[in-house]
């Protein structure tokens, strides 16, 4: 029987979520910490993401990935925290014990009297789309072909098509056509782009690379190596138009077709996924349905903005505090938040109203000129709103009080005018 | 009339559009726009500038690219001449984040700098 240590906190994953919440815990007084690693140094993602753009927010200047992740790591190593590198957590249990495994220090125990999970999100698959054909080499995720060239130093082809507008493969795109490729397309399912407009500017436009909108792969040729792929127009139900299917001559097929926040420990521990963000549900201190074990980052929800995920980060952190040290309010007022059809995603899910709070909103399509009403107490109205483009609000603490404890429920609706 | 040309503004994730012209030799934009967005705007009306970023060969490492970026924004028509001089670039530890890797990459004025730190 392993003997269990003992932790105040352990945070999972040190990217940019995990490490901002590190710095923040200990600068509020957790001496007890430490962050899980399951790669051989810290920073997450980012350290593949060379591209610049991170940081306007938390450090008024636009960072390249590693550049702002080593700001954060600079941070963690002038508060000496100890980041445990080439270490996987493979358990977390609902009694907040967490089992890790690594080469230097074997199978090891903690009980920790609170949990960050911090791990980030996954890409989805070739597997989930279901695109018929063989299966030759060359079909990548976006972010595969961007550790491939940025980590490894590999190209992963020379004529490419990308299926999906998400961020990444529209960086992508730029990427392989600085480094000699010839992207063919971009085809994507919706009518509009699932990225960041800047994106679509600096990814695609300015390199001539065509943005096929409602279009999809069908099918991918080639036996031994991808050797093209069929491309059709698709209706508003995503089913293809007969006659409109063209083929592209390619070795190469990316995949940018979404990402998932990764749960598999949080499911362990019995936290609740919110279907719609696919994430946990949270209350405003970030805390999930298991008392002590907070959500931050990508885990939580998919954001658009590293600047986010560190912001997120410190709200958990001090939610993690307040458990740790006993001195979290007693959450007895619950007021949930209910979105009408317009609405994607809301996070958190529950208020207490013991915090201002920072509502992150996607919308389910775009709109031109929106209005959005929080119950009686908010309203805004918007140029434009879009899926991919996250709305934040803050909501002030004074309005719970305003409110009254009688209302359970604020209803968030969203109108085209 | 001159040409109105329609720009999107790039500077951070917000996407704003602004329509520029030329009048009587002076720059005009319409459009909200933040004074970031503004000189933003005007720069790509006059000459669009891109910040590249990229990579360099590492050798006498276990890594094997370093991440560098050109320290400002270079005009966009010398992106692909200046990725053909870093291909030629092979790098050995130790490097420093912000370390000088070429110095005035293809003429533009602009040093290329490491984005990340290398260790020996």
């Amino acid at each position: 029987m392993l003997s269990k240590s003992h932790l105040d906190l352990a945070i999972i994953g040190s990217g940019p979520a995990g490490l901002a919440a590190a710095v923040k815990a200990r600068q509020r007084g957790v001496k007890d910490l430490v962050v899980f690693e399951r790669d051989e140094r810290p920073g997450g993602i980012l350290k593949q993401c060379i591209h610049n753009g991170f940081g306007i927010e938390k450090f008024g200047e636009e960072l390249t990935g590693p550049e702002y992740s080593n700001r954060y790591i600079k941070m963690a190593e002038a508060e000496k925290i100890d980041i445990a590198l080439n270490t996987m957590v493979l358990k977390i249990d609902k009694n907040r014990t967490i089992t890790s495994v690594s080469e230097q220090c074997g199978l090891r125990i903690y009980q920790c009297k609170s949990i960050i999970i911090a791990m980030g999100c996954r890409e989805r698959p070739r597997g989930s789309l279901g695109i018929p054909g063989e299966r030759p080499a060359g079909i990548f995720t976006a972010g595969m072909a961007q550790r491939l060239i940025n980590i490894e130093g590999y190209m992963p082809g020379k004529k490419i098509v990308i299926l999906g507008s998400g961020d990444i493969g529209m960086i992508m795109a730029r990427r392989l056509t600085l480094e000699g490729a010839k992207v063919k397309a971009v085809a994507e399912v919706l009518p509009y782009t699932s990225g960041l407009i800047r994106n679509v500017v600096q990814c695609l436009h300015d390199f001539d690379i065509p943005l096929m909108l409602s279009h999809t792969v069908a099918e991918i040729h080639g036996n031994k190596r991808v050797e093209g792929v069929t491309v059709v127009r698709v209706d508003s139900n995503w089913n293809p138009i007969k006659g409109t299917e063209q083929f592209i001559e390619c070795d190469t097929l990316l995949l940018s077709v979404g990402l998932i926040p990764e749960n598999e420990l949080s499911k362990m521990a019995g936290v609740s996924i919110d279907s719609r963000s696919r994430g946990p549900f949270v209350n405003d201190f970030l805390e999930t349905n298991v008392r002590g074990v907070f959500a931050c980052g990508n885990v939580l929800h998919v954001n658009d903005m590293v600047d986010n995920v560190s912001s997120e980060g410190e709200v958990a952190a001090i939610g993690a505090y307040l458990r740790i040290k006993d001195k979290m309010p007693d959450l007895k007022r619950k007021i949930s938040l209910e979105g009408d059809e317009n609405i994607g995603q809301i996070v958190p899910q529950v208020l207490s109203g013991e915090n201002e709070t920072t509502l992150y909103i996607r919308v389910r399509k775009p709109m031109a000129k929106m209005k959005l009403r929080i119950g009686d107490i908010f309203e805004k109205t918007y140029p434009s709103a879009r899926p991919s483009e996250m709305i934040r609000i803050k909501i002030p603490k004074k309005i719970f009080s305003e409110i009254g404890n009688s209302v359970k429920t604020l209803k968030l609706r969203c109108e085209e005018n | 009339m001159a040409e109105v040309r329609e720009i999107i503004c790039t500077t951070c994730p917000k996407g704003c559009r602004a329509k520029v012209w030329k009048e009587k030799g002076v720059i005009k934009i319409e459009g909200k726009l933040c004074k970031k967005g503004k000189a933003y705007i005007q720069q790509e009306f006059l000459e669009p500038k891109r910040l590249l970023t990229s990579t360099v060969v590492v050798e006498n490492s276990e890594v094997k690219r370093l991440p560098v970026r050109t320290a400002e924004a270079i005009p966009k028509k010398d992106l692909f001449r200046s990725m053909d001089h870093l291909a030629k670039i092979k790098v050995k530890p130790p490097i420093m984040e912000g370390d000088v890797i070429i110095s005035n990459i293809s003429d533009t004025g602009v040093n290329v700098i490491a984005s990340d730190d290398l260790l020996a």
